[in-house]
């Protein structure tokens, strides 16, 4: 039970300056991790089919590649930790990511599947995309934790050992790259046919203000409504 | 795939002018890679904005990658472990013959004498007397089946024998305080190790492969062989070892691959 006296108007916008910041920070190191990458897994294929176009790779010969990916490490593994680490504290995921209803997530796919995508509401996300964000979370840490393993298999060898061999934690590693980029290409393309959202990036979007929390008595209605 | 670099060009000269007065200068160069950095770093973040502009070969960005590379050989030199052991590999999954990789192809190997070959020794050592093959391999023999992982991706498992390095420094009389080992090879090939991993108990001077010497292609008489560090870090057809603490440019740093690569 909260005192009335100490209720006080706490205004702030969905996606604060840090929140901002550390995303483009991430879009910048991500464009680095990919290119580079692509450049260095050209040199030693995985899939004889598959070798990336060079103009979409960053560096010109390997070791350029390899440069440019060990400096993007440090950006991309900084930057990713202090976003966690906000977003733990802060309570930002918490407050948004979860929880995930089954009954909202197959709404949320039969909408879509009707190319209905209801966004009226920027600051509520729907299962799917709460889904999609803990997801992407995920598999940066399983890169990050693919890359060390190739990158130090003998200093870190107890980490290579849960990957297997050396060429299966480069496939993790491979893999996890093709679940980010196919990440992107969604994410942007929404951001894109959404522009507000895209806006909400760079201005901080809709004002909120902590101090009033949903009403319990709704919440309560809600959560038994949506019950199965 | 072998690392691709510009074939030897037959208008470069066979002597390089000498490296003494970067030596020299170093502290001076070091102060002005510093300055770069921060120039480098205000246009890096609005470079990597353009896309299909290949900015790598660009000086500034070159000497801002260059700088977090040499900051990647102090990092991997603190997590270097000197008493951690690789993990090593049954006889039966070797493989035989183990995989060529220089920045040649197998057929301009040029194979080395092994009756005329010495081992030249300078710099920290006591003892500088030169080695014959004869006494390398009557030396106590250590064996390593280990993985061999190349800096492009691939990766092999090997049978190496030879005198453990450490042993070897010690019973030369090398200072083991200095700070580099660098390795001259007959094909005018040079590489360097840090001390700590010249001491690290799974790091050799191979002189055999599967119990058999050596052949040609993969560094007869004598080549290094360490767990610790990626395959181009392993110099075949040593001729020359120096102890220095003067910090030996090699044949790959100079073409900006990272020098500690370590693994």
């Amino acid at each position: 039970m909260r005192p009335e006296s100490t209720v006080h108007t706490h205004l702030r916008k969905f996606h604060p300056a840090p929140v901002r910041i550390m995303h483009w920070i991430n879009a910048v190191a991500i464009f680095i991790m990919i290119g580079s990458g692509w450049k260095i897994y050209n040199d030693e294929v995985i899939f004889g089919w598959l070798h990336f176009p060079e103009w979409l790779t960053i560096g010109k010969w390997a070791q350029h590649g390899l440069q440019w990916h060990f400096f993007g490490m440090w950006i991309f593994v900084l930057n990713g930790l202090a976003y966690l680490i906000y977003g733990f504290a802060t309570g930002r995921f918490r407050r948004n990511l979860v929880p995930i209803r089954w009954s909202e997530l197959v709404a949320t796919i039969k909408e879509s599947l009707r190319l209905h995508l209801a966004h009226d509401d920027l600051t509520k996300y729907n299962a799917v995309q709460k889904i999609l964000y803990i997801g992407v979370m995920c598999v940066g840490v399983l890169t990050v934790l693919s890359g060390l393993a190739i990158w130090k298999p003998v200093q870190f060898s107890e980490l290579a050992a849960l990957f297997g061999s050396f060429q299966t934690a480069r496939l993790i590693h491979f893999l996890c790259m093709t679940a980010i980029v196919l990440f992107v290409v969604v994410h942007v393309t929404l951001a894109l046919l959404v522009p507000r959202t895209l806006v909400a990036m760079i201005t901080g979007g809709p004002t909120i203000d902590d101090a009033t929390p949903p009403e319990p008595a709704a919440e309560t209605l809600q959560n038994a409504r949506s019950a199965p | 795939m072998t690392i691709r670099t510009p074939s030897r060009s037959i208008f470069r000269p066979n002597k390089v002018p000498s490296q003494d007065i970067l030596r020299e200068n170093r502290r001076l160069i070091q102060d002005i890679d510093r300055r770069g950095v921060l120039r480098g770093a205000l246009s890096l973040g609005a470079l990597t904005f353009l896309t299909g502009c290949n900015v790598s070969e660009d000086d500034q960005v070159q000497t801002v990658l260059r700088a977090v590379s040499s900051w990647n050989d102090k990092v991997q030199s603190w997590i270097f472990r000197p008493d951690h052991l690789a993990p090593t590999f049954a006889e039966s999954q070797v493989v035989k013959p183990p995989r060529f990789n220089a920045h040649y192809g197998i057929e301009d190997v040029m194979p080395v004498d092994g009756k005329s070959w010495k081992l030249e020794l300078s710099g920290l050592i006591e003892n500088k007397r030169p080695w014959t093959a004869e006494e390398l391999y009557a030396l106590p023999e250590q064996e390593l089946i280990i993985r061999h992982i190349c800096v492009e991706g691939w990766d092999y498992i090997g049978q190496w024998s030879g005198v453990n390095l450490k042993a070897f420094l010690q019973r030369i009389g090398a200072d083991l305080s200095a700070k580099y080992i660098a390795f001259h090879c007959a094909d005018d090939y040079v590489e360097s190790i840090d001390m700590p991993t010249a001491l690290h108990p799974q790091t050799i001077l191979a002189t055999k492969y599967a119990k058999e010497p050596i052949a040609d292609p993969f560094g007869f008489p004598l080549r290094l062989r360490t767990s610790t560090k990626l395959g181009f870090k392993n110099p075949k057809w040593i001729v020359a070892m120096e102890v220095t603490n003067t910090f030996p440019e090699t044949f790959y740093s100079k073409q900006g691959f990272n020098w500690f690569s370590g693994i």
